[in-house]
């Protein structure tokens, strides 16, 4: 019990360092670019058509629940409000955290992990570079940057597969529906989900990072790393999502 | 004969285990010592010790007038551009082909123009006998090629002393002469080398000294000639079992 304490005290421990470490990396020079390019490409190639996929479906299959659901009480006109607030405030973040954190997570863990058992993080050392900044900082930026367009973008594609619902199923016009969404979202909105999407970007990857580093020799370990990375995320997402939620809340409602 | 690594007193353990209890010796310019070892003794962590990929519990280790086993790893980065080391797989990075693996270090610490880069990183690649694979990447390499490339990168910087992890293990005859003539040309430069190894034939070949690493100490120092006609008995063990 004692032990598995340490442990844990020792695993938050390292990850603070770790962050601290990126962050310090991120902000001094050298800043490598090109890396950095090529891990947004990487990640938006990897998760565009997903997001789109998960979000269409998200707004499909809302709209169709709170449709029918607010029908018996005669409110489907507050459809479009609530799936859209929805949407941008949890399910889009959410969903698309973890399916990143799925895709991306998972990937950049059995990437490291692999790099670490053959010596070639011990070999950007002796090169006399860090792995912190050569493989850390373009992960951990591009995941910031890109995860919140990614979020919004579901969003977006979610709204539209609202107003096809919405239309076919209970009547509501797609010029109502577009007015009732735009009168709804805020721009606090926009920045929660953003928020939100960027925190769990620097989750995914700084746990993926970490694992990554720490995988044990083998290629069992590699894969190991993968799995344990997608469960630990996953679960604080989840639980952060909460927290954050109330702190967004607090903040503009 | 300048003197340019001193290793006093290395003590490096793991956990409970003593890997080494205390190691000494001196590396002088232009010089290749071969350090000999049973497996498990200790060899790969001695190297690693020596440019910071490992922490040790305690000793020095000199480089020339200074000391280094005390810096941080942000001051090691500019040391290990002095001392590199080649690791004993390779360890090439398998996403970049084997010119952007030879590259990577002339990038990362030199300024050169995309004509230099070029020149360099072809004569490395002349060097160690892969001038037509610098297309490659390194799955398509086989072991010798691999750990070739690997050595052309550690050289690349023209460091000062480079250590050598093995560079003939699991290679053929025709390949393991290629190493030494690598090893030889660079010495002739007047870069200073550690040549790790289990092969006696090979560390005669190339080296000026041979120290036998036991138990966590040098057991032996001396040059070839004096290590032939040893009559030590864990030297003569040693003949007989390698
Ligand atoms: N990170 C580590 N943690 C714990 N023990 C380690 C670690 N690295 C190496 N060792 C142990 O240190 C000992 C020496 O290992 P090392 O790789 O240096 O041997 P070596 O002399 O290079 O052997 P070989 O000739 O097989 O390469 C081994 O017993 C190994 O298990
Ligand atoms: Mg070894």
């Amino acid at each position: 019990m004692i032990s598995r304490t340490r442990h844990q005290l020792e695993f938050i421990g390292e990850l603070v360092s770790l962050t601290f470490q990126t962050l310090k990396a991120s902000l001094s020079r050298p800043f490598y670019w090109l890396r950095l390019l090529e891990q947004i490409v990487e990640l938006g190639q990897r998760s565009l058509s997903i997001t789109i996929v998960i979000g269409f479906i998200m707004g499909l299959v809302m709209t169709l629940q709170f449709g029918y659901g607010l029908a018996k009480f005669g409110g489907t006109l507050y459809v479009p409000a609530i799936v859209s607030l929805s949407l941008i405030r949890e399910m889009a973040p959410i969903f698309t955290s973890l399916l990143v954190a799925g895709r991306i997570g998972s990937g950049i863990a059995a990437e490291i992990g692999a790099m670490n058992v053959t010596q070639q993080i011990d070999a950007i050392r002796a090169l006399g570079t860090s792995p912190v900044r050569v493989l850390v900082v373009p992960r951990m930026v591009a995941a910031m940057l890109t995860l919140p367009l990614l979020g919004i973008l579901a969003t977006f594609v979610g709204i539209i597969g609202g107003a096809i619902i919405a239309r076919s199923e209970f009547d509501i016009a797609y010029g109502f529906y577009v007015n009732k969404v735009l009168a709804t979202i805020q721009l606090h909105d926009v920045f929660s989900c953003y928020i939100k999407c960027m925190f769990f970007a620097f989750i995914i990857t700084l746990f993926a990072c970490w694992r990554g580093f720490n995988t044990k020799e083998g290629t069992r370990g590699v894969g190991e790393a993968a799995t344990w990375v997608v469960v630990r995320s996953s679960i604080v997402i989840l639980i952060s999502d909460f927290f954050l939620s109330k702190a967004l809340i607090l903040l503009f409602d | 004969m300048e003197e340019i690594l001193r290793v006093k007193n290395l003590k490096k353990t793991f956990g409970e285990k003593t890997i080494h209890h205390a190691i000494n010796f001196t590396l002088h310019k232009s010089e290749t010592i071969g350090l000999l070892g049973n497996s498990g003794t200790g060899k790969s962590v001695l190297l690693r010790c020596l440019i910071g990929l490992e922490t040790m519990d305690d000793g020095e280790v000199w480089l020339g007038k200074e000391r280094i086993d005390l810096l941080k790893e942000e001051a090691m980065f500019k040391i290990r551009t002095r001392i590199s080391y080649a690791f004993q797989s390779g360890a090439l990075f398998d996403s970049l082909n084997v010119y952007e693996n030879i590259a990577y270090p002339l990038r990362e610490h030199l300024k050169l123009t995309h004509k230099e880069e070029e020149a360099r990183v072809s004569e490395m690649l002349k060097l160690v006998r892969i001038g037509e694979s610098g297309e490659l990447f390194p799955s398509d390499l086989s072991g010798g090629m691999q750990k070739r490339a690997g050595l052309a990168r550690a050289m690349v910087l023209y460091p000062e002393i480079i250590l050598y992890d093995e560079p003939t293990a699991g290679l053929d005859p025709v390949n393991v002469e290629n190493v030494l003539e690598i090893m030889r040309a660079f010495k002739a430069k007047g870069t200073a080398g550690i040549f790790v190894t289990h092969d006696i034939i090979a560390a005669k070949k190339v080296c000026d000294r041979l120290l036998i690493v036991d138990s966590g100490r040098i057991v032996f120092e001396g040059t070839v000639k004096q290590f032939e006609e040893s009559t030590n008995d864990i030297v003569k063990n040693f003949q007989s079992t390698h």
